[in-house]
């Protein structure tokens, strides 16, 4: 069986994305969204578990019964996000407090079910992985943007607090771009995740809806000429 | 264009949306006034600018959306959604609270579900609540009625007024010309019983009225719209009676905690509420019967929230929650129609 790298790829981080297309893991996404480091925080933590169980689901999917696979790959699932939640406790225990329950909550992460239970358990395990690393990425992507936008819109600043995730050397990464600003709050409330998220889901499908467009319009010529009449007589 | 008011069977009429929304303008007129000579020159400057904000953004989404301008610029129901976020934010508040509030009206409340007709949710009240969570300080900052401030007609003068809407002042100037509303006041009264809060309190004694007469003036509009037969009398009556009864209840069990009918029904947003915004035609039900279980349910939840809720008036709150349930109670309060027994639901009532 031939594995098509780039689709895969292209899957993940667009035609498939886990946060725009298949709305999976909408509750950590619209949760901890608030902040640009909150957001890669989970969107990193996610990106791990994601890789590590597609991995380990593949190297066993010859081995699972059917019957009991949903279990077994839920135990798969929780085993790695304890290790992760303790990596994360013993490097980045501040943000590891600020994200709170949302760490262990990546178990219920539909989009990691989902990949394991969809691709993992029928394809090789180098395609699983890269799978799993294009969708954490393309979650990743989303959970970053709607942070940066919660937080420029809400604060007025972008990338505070990023020593939290990065050490000491990224303390001074905050920029600020509006000064004198009074706040939003609406923004940092879950309230503007949904209208945030609503507003990506949008612009993919305008871009979407062009790209299809541009492709019509430079086709379209060749069916021309494909349909023409041919002239017989004369 | 019309907008169809009724479910079928359809009656005509030839009143067109615009003539319809130039009648509500006309109806706000009293309670403008009334605004303006209590709290001072703040409405007026709200109105103004609000009204062109929403015609601009009006025009910039119909522009965008490839929709035909003067046609659904000259409908004036911008105008109408502006007037009553304008109405509905203190007079004081700055420029961007309004401006903000009127992006979200227009822009997002109505024309990203589809413009005017598709809203499921009154776009005023979507704003208004939005800047309520948003900007808790520049929204709870009600100007204080001039019969509080001395002798006179001591409100703050307009230059004052425009300065302190489009550039800044301290906070001094705030102190002198702004204060509790009686709603306020009553909320956040300690352990006093109603009747201490009442002597001790300047904003309930002499204060209340003017919200006294500027509820009077909301009703006075409420009544020429319904007079004219704009509105109906379904929505409006069953709140307000909703809202007296459940009071009444509570006043009469305990008066030393519970407010009695006739202030919750003539402080606050009550009156404009219940002729202004619950008769929305687009985001309301559209039966009689679901008219009045919609004014109904909205009169039980603002008492709600007057009473147990964290804001001291939940108008905003009570229309959106109501306007959610408006498709539910449109399908379980089907009129029927004549000739049949029964209210035919079809394919769509099953479900």
């Amino acid at each position: 069986m031939s594995v098509d790298y780039r689709k895969i790829t292209l899957d993940g981080l667009w035609h498939n994305n886990p946060a725009l297309v298949q709305l999976l893991g909408l509750c950590p996404l619209l949760a901890v969204t608030a902040s640009v480091v909150n957001a890669m925080g989970l969107g990193l933590a996610s990106t791990l578990v994601l890789v590590s169980s597609n991995l380990t689901v593949s190297l066993f999917r010859k081995l699972v019964p059917e019957t009991v696979r949903l279990p077994i790959f839920v135990m798969i699932i929780a085993s790695f996000v304890t290790a992760i939640e303790l990596v994360m406790q013993a490097l980045t225990y501040e943000l590891y407090l600020i994200l709170g329950i949302f760490i262990p909550l990546i178990v219920t992460n539909c989009a990691i079910m989902g990949r394991a239970d969809a691709f993992a358990v029928k394809n090789p395990v180098r395609a699983s992985v890269l799978d799993g690393l294009m969708m954490g990425i393309g979650f990743t992507v989303v959970l970053v943007l709607l942070g940066g936008m919660r937080e420029l819109l809400g604060t007025g600043a972008l990338f505070s607090n990023m020593h939290l995730l990065f050490g000491e050397a990224a303390r001074n990464w905050e920029l600020t771009v509006l000064t004198d600003y009074p706040g939003f709050l609406f923004a940092i409330l879950p309230p503007g995740a949904f209208v945030g998220l609503g507003l990506l889901i949008a612009l993919k499908n305008v871009i979407d809806a062009r790209a299809e467009k541009r492709r019509r319009m430079l086709q379209k010529p060749t069916e021309l000429t494909g349909s023409k009449r041919v002239r017989i007589t004369g | 264009m019309s907008l169809i008011r009724m479910s079928s069977p359809h009656v005509y009429k030839t009143n067109t949306t615009a003539n319809v929304m130039r009648l509500v303008l006309l109806a706000t007129l009293p309670g403008i006034i009334a605004m303006t000579v209590f709290f001072g020159w703040g409405t007026l400057i709200q109105l103004v600018w609000a009204g062109a904000l929403a015609v601009a953004f009006e025009a910039i989404i119909l522009k965008i959306r490839r929709r035909p301008l003067g046609f659904y610029l000259s409908d004036g129901s911008a105008l109408v959604t502006a007037l009553l976020l304008a109405v509905a934010i203190p007079p004081f508040a700055p420029w961007w609270v309004t401006a903000v509030g009127i992006f979200v009206a227009i822009v997002i409340a109505k024309h990203l579900y589809g413009g005017l007709g598709q809203n499921p949710f009154n776009p005023a009240m979507v704003a208004y609540a939005l800047l309520l969570i948003s900007f808790p300080v520049e929204m709870t900052r009600w100007s204080a009625p001039f019969v509080l401030n001395g002798e006179g007609w001591p409100v703050a003068s307009f230059f004052d007024t425009l300065g302190a809407i489009f550039g800044s002042v301290d906070s001094v100037w705030y102190d002198s010309f702004t204060g509790a509303t009686p709603l306020d006041e009553l909320r956040h009264r300690g352990g006093l019983t109603n009747e201490e809060a009442w002597r001790q309190s300047v904003v309930l004694s002499e204060g209340i009225g003017a919200w006294h007469a500027v509820s009077a003036a909301w009703l006075m509009g409420g009544i020429f719209l319904l007079y004219r037969k704009i509105i109906t009398w379904h929505a409006p009556i069953s709140m307000l009676l909703a809202l007296a009864i459940c009071s009444a209840m509570f006043y009469g069990y305990d008066p030393d905690n519970y407010a009695g009918p006739f202030f919750h029904l003539s402080t606050g947003a009550t009156m404009l509420a219940a002729f202004f915004i619950i008769t929305d035609p687009v985001s309301s039900a559209t039966s009689n019967r679901g008219r009045i279980i919609f004014g109904a349910g909205i009169g039980v939840l603002i008492f709600i929230i007057r009473t147990w809720g964290n804001y001291p008036d939940g108008v905003a709150f009570a229309v959106l929650l109501m306007n959610l349930a408006a498709p539910f109670i449109d399908i379980y309060s089907q009129p029927r129609s004549y000739g049949h027994s029964k209210a035919n639901k079809g394919q769509g009532g099953k479900a």
